[in-house]
């Protein structure tokens, strides 16, 4: 099934996507992967402000290419998920609603998951060209001096993804391989 | 003695480096294509009909398959009859990878210490690995490696005994290991035998060998092809959400190895499975 939703998403919105659902993302979406993280991270530890304002936003793990001229961004797909684990449960309990990237989330993700009523959705790894083609526009709002690890805000128009994890916690990535496991 | 001026070798690696991140060879193309035939599942076709469409909005606009555009893996070979001028080789293959990075706007995802972790802000320097050949040509390979995949490879030291079903369960338990991590279809590199570092750069190797074309020794042959049929029975699928086509080849190396040890290297790559390749 397909879905159209509008981002930033509200709680009640998350929790009607289904682990499966082919979803379309139109609207403001924020990158960080590794390097963003562990900041972010270490700003909360010490009682400090984030960078941005994470109530009910997406999160897409991705560093992108440098744009050539007159493009908003380079190529821009999903990076590993599991590297932000260890950070990922803290920004959802602060209102963070959604995660783009590719690959499986810990057991403490899950369960944050689930806890907050969020969504974890992949992008197709290795498609950073074709995923390019969604992003409309592509500014540096937080730590320009991480080079393509900075925070980007990113207007995004039918950016395709598939539901992995959804608020009940059923997990597309063991299910479907189990269907089509033949050993 | 032929002499070859380090500058070529510059311009070469430079344009390579730029040709890997746009274009697949010939067999990559190939193999992506058939597999959109033969997936079982209706998810899994389309994302292989998906990265069809990004091989093609990536040649026609520029844009690199992926973005990681890898740390610059480079195999040299080089005829023991060259004697290259003009400088030294290294500086200059690093200066091809300079050049090709910045002006072919490939992401620098290199860090210059690996805890540290201050980016170079050129993607130096390449992993390179030089073999010294009979004859009076260099033979360059540029193999630039992401690490959503290079993250789930493994080393593992067999013993013996374990023969040849401890490789292929290593083998596939570095593949199930990987899973969705390493965007499937993946390309399985095995280097089987010599010492610990020997297995993983065969297995390194292994990934620059055309996927359509198998090992010459018959028993490993057998193995390429027995693990590729196994491996696409795991039920991974394209982008790991379930499907047939896990992996596009098995390609294995060996080499003698010592009386007490059976090491196994396994190399996992994604689809993007780059390997320009120029005779100088």
């Amino acid at each position: 099934m397909e879905q159209y939703i509008q981002a930033p998403i509200s709680a009640s919105d998350a929790k009607k996507l289904k682990a499966g659902e082919y979803v379309y993302i139109t609207g403001t979406i924020y990158t960080a992967r590794d390097a963003a993280h562990k900041r972010m991270y270490e700003a909360l530890e010490k009682g400090e402000k984030l960078p941005i304002d994470i109530k009910d936003n997406i999160i897409y793990y991705m560093g992108p290419s440098p744009a050539r001229e007159n493009r908003p961004i380079g190529s821009a797909g999903p990076t590993t998920s599991s590297r932000m684990d260890k950070y990922a449960p803290a920004l959802m309990d602060l209102g963070l609603i959604g995660m783009i990237g590719k690959g499986k989330r810990s057991a403490a993700v899950k369960e944050a998951i689930v806890r907050n009523g969020a969504v974890y959705f992949a992008a197709v790894g290795g498609a950073g060209a074709l995923l390019s083609k969604a992003i409309k526009s592509s500014e540096v709002i937080a730590y320009d001096d991480l080079g393509t690890e900075a925070i980007r805000k990113l207007e995004v128009e039918k950016f395709p993804v598939i539901v992995v994890i959804d608020s009940k916690g059923n997990d597309l990535y063991e299910t479907a391989v189990e269907e089509y496991c033949k050993l | 003695m032929r002499e070859i001026n380090v500058s070529d070798i510059v311009e070469n690696i430079k344009e390579m480096c730029i040709e890997a991140n746009h274009f697949l060879a010939d067999d990559m193309i190939c193999a992506m294509k058939n597999a959109v035939n033969t997936e079982k599942s209706p998810l899994g076709q389309q994302i292989l009909c998906q990265l069809q469409d990004n091989l093609k909005i990536a040649g026609e606009d520029m844009i690199p398959i992926c973005q990681d555009t890898g740390m610059a893996v480079i195999f040299v070979e080089i005829g023991q009859d060259v004697h290259f001028v003009g400088g030294d080789l290294e500086t200059a293959i690093n200066e091809g990878v300079r050049q090709g990075y910045t002006e072919g706007y490939l992401r620098k995802s290199v860090v210059k210490d690996p805890l540290i972790r201050e980016n170079t802000k050129d993607n130096t320097p390449a992993i390179i690995h030089y073999d010294i050949v009979p004859g009076d040509k260099v033979k360059l390979t540029v193999a630039p490696k992401g690490f959503g995949s290079e993250n789930m490879s493994r080393v593992f030291m067999l013993k013996p005994a374990d023969g040849i079903e401890g490789v292929k369960e290593a083998v596939l338990t570095a593949v199930r290991d990987a899973g969705p991590n390493a965007c499937p279809p993946m390309v399985v590199g095995v280097g089987i035998g010599g010492t610990f570092e020997k297995c993983a750069i065969m297995a390194k190797k292994a990934l620059t060998r055309a996927v359509n074309e198998r090992s010459t020794i018959p028993y490993v042959k057998d193995l390429e092809e027995e693990l590729l049929e196994t491996i696409n029975k795991t039920g991974i699928g394209p982008a790991g959400l379930g499907g047939t086509t896990t992996a596009l080849a098995v390609n294995i190396n060996t080499y003698p190895t010592h009386i007490a040890g059976l090491p196994v290297g396994v190399n996992i790559c994604c689809h993007v499975n780059r390997h320009a390749q120029r005779i100088i």
